[in-house]
């Protein structure tokens, strides 16, 4: 069936979805939500989820937490090799046990990207040895920002603190979450950093968005992706199909993009995209 | 085909939203003719005029118009984003009429702006019925600055409700967390609503942006308390319109998009990601819309 509406609806576009969780989603084992995340995904002809977190989120997440959420989406994988990609999730509070599951799921393990989210702003030193060693292992880093008027968390970053952790690391693949939430700011701050790609997930599907991402930072530096369980594939999506913009650039939107980022390590891998 | 899946039939109407697939303008184009007539839609949720803090690309009104008439919309229920902040809601109203007869191709018809905290406000509600003869109203209380438990609110109601007019209730516009640092509108409180809705039978309440911030039990209560009505434009998570079934009957909710402030496929995109049963599916469309606008109908013909 996914096939078959592949080909009518986005026939002409491989959908991947940069921006995928277990939380949010029915099931209660990681297989169960994954499969359930599918079954979605197929109405739309969604071919491969980016997941990370685990099933419960926890904003500072402690070295055995890591582990158990990093275990879930391991356990996701195994279970969709052909559907799934795995990012570590990292706490920079905990930098052994943030390189020790860096080595654990991406050097040793399939997973292909880093995710950072809220437990400490991304602008601090302590990021740099991830950053490195991420880097090393050619994954692709995705560090959740917003800038809200109503007051981030205490350790959540700003797009501006993106800006400047890129500014130290030029060779690092860097995902802006969320364009900044407050996307005519966010896409600003990460304009002038040429390694800063922006993620359209998790907002509302505010019109403009997307026009601007692309005349803002040129179409190669913008990576579609849901949210995914806390928004809907239908929301995000239409951030693509319904922006004013050429085919050609919706199709690198929609999956060209990532794929050309992650290209490096699924080689190395011997993922086959 | 496995239950819950698409009815060629019904995908090929949902499809025409798709205006990315040059393969699937084809298919819509040469389906049958009863297709494309079950799949028509009602939008409740569509405003004219200039958003003020964005240009948007359809805030023309033959921009919007065309969009709406490509995806099949026959019917499309229009405030204007000059109620938010204009102070002469005479003139607002009185351009919004103008603008739906001159430019709206027989799609889109008027919901004027009302904010009972204006002196003689009663004389707006007056024009909008009798002489600009719209089916509805549109309220923005946050934007207004007034609460449901002001006495102005429930008498505005109440008048409405005599006059037979849809009332509309938007509960917010955008997301309280990137709103302009000088133009905070808070999401409206509906706690004292039910109490009101309670004691107004002949209400017609469609809540706009609503279910974002109302939920779970409030907004069940709300939709227990009399003819309440929600949209599905600020509905999120993985087959939201699913999971808002299984809680609320289809029967009370719309489909709304939010355009142009909100690309108006996301709201087409949520009727395709959730499996819904042809009666569902018809209700959300259209059926529920334009039972609502009957009573509207019944009212001019008086
Ligand atoms: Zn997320």
């Amino acid at each position: 069936m996914a096939t078959r509406l592949n080909h009518w609806l986005w026939n002409e576009m491989e959908i991947w979805d940069l921006h995928c969780h277990l939380s949010g989603v029915p099931g209660n084992t990681p297989e169960a939500r994954l499969d359930k995340l599918l079954e979605y995904a197929d109405r739309f002809g969604v071919a491969r989820l980016c997941v990370y977190m685990g099933m419960e989120w926890a904003y500072d997440p402690s070295p055995e937490k890591l582990r158990d959420d990093n275990d879930q989406v391991l356990r996701a994988l195994k279970h969709r090799p052909d559907r799934v990609l795995g990012f570590v999730y990292l706490n920079p509070k905990h930098i052994e046990a943030s390189l020790h599951e860096l080595d654990r799921c991406v050097r040793d393990g399939p997973m292909v990207g880093v995710k950072l989210w809220v437990a400490q702003r991304c602008n601090t030193p302590e990021l740099d040895p991830i950053i490195a060693r991420a880097t090393e292992l050619k994954a692709v880093i995705f560090q959740h920002t917003w800038l809200k008027i109503t007051g981030n968390l205490p350790g959540e970053s700003t797009p501006m603190d993106l800006a400047e952790l890129a500014a130290r690391h030029p060779k690092a693949a860097l995902i802006c979450g969320h364009s900044g939430g407050d996307w005519e700011r966010g896409l600003r701050a990460i304009r002038p950093c040429q390694n800063v790609y922006a993620d359209l997930a998790g907002g509302d599907p505010t019109a403009g968005l997307t026009e601007m991402a692309v005349r803002e930072l040129g179409a190669e530096r913008v990576i579609y992706g849901s949210d995914i369980g806390g928004r809907s594939f239908a929301s995000q999506l239409a951030k693509v199909y319904g922006a004013e913009i050429p085919q050609k650039t919706k199709a690198l939107i929609l999956g060209a993009n990532l794929k050309r980022l992650l290209q490096p390590i699924l080689k190395d891998k011997g993922i086959k995209a | 085909m496995r239950p819950g899946l698409f009815t060629r039939r019904r995908f090929l109407g949902l499809a025409s939203a798709a205006s990315g697939a040059a393969v699937l303008r084809c298919e819509t184009v040469s389906a049958p003719r009863h297709a494309r007539t079950a799949s028509a839609l009602v939008d409740v949720n569509v405003s004219l005029s200039q958003w003020p803090l964005r240009r948007l690309a359809l805030s023309n009104t033959t921009g919007l118009v065309a969009k709406l008439r490509g995806n099949n919309v026959i019917s499309a229920w229009a405030g204007t984003f000059d109620g938010l902040l204009h102070k002469d809601l005479a003139g607002v109203n009185a351009r919004l009429t103008h603008e739906c007869q001159r430019n709206g191709r027989g799609v889109l018809r008027p919901f004027g702006s009302i904010n009972p905290m204006l002196p003689d406000w009663e004389e707006e509600l007056r024009r909008c019925a009798d002489e600009h003869r719209m089916p509805g109203i549109r309220l923005h209380p946050n934007y207004h600055g007034y609460s449901l438990s002001d006495p102005n609110f429930a008498r505005l109601l109440k008048l409405a409700a005599e006059r037979r007019l849809i009332v509309q209730l938007a509960l917010v516009m955008e997301d309280e967390r990137m709103m302009h640092p000088l133009l905070q509108a808070r999401p409206v409180d509906t706690a004292p609503l039910a109490g009101l809705v309670k004691q107004m039978p002949s209400l017609r309440l469609v809540l706009l942006n609503a279910l974002r911030t109302l939920r779970a039990k409030p907004l069940l209560d709300l939709i227990a308390a009399g003819n309440v009505f929600v949209e599905i434009s600020m509905l999120e998570g993985i087959g939201g319109v699913g999971n808002l079934l299984q809680q609320v009957p289809s029967t009370r909710v719309l489909f709304g998009s939010h355009a142009p402030l909100f690309y108006f496929e996301s709201s087409l995109f949520k009727l395709r990601e959730s499996p819904l049963s042809d009666e569902q599916m018809r209700n959300i469309r259209a059926a529920n819309a334009r039972t609502l606008a009957a009573a509207f109908q019944r009212r001019t013909m008086l």
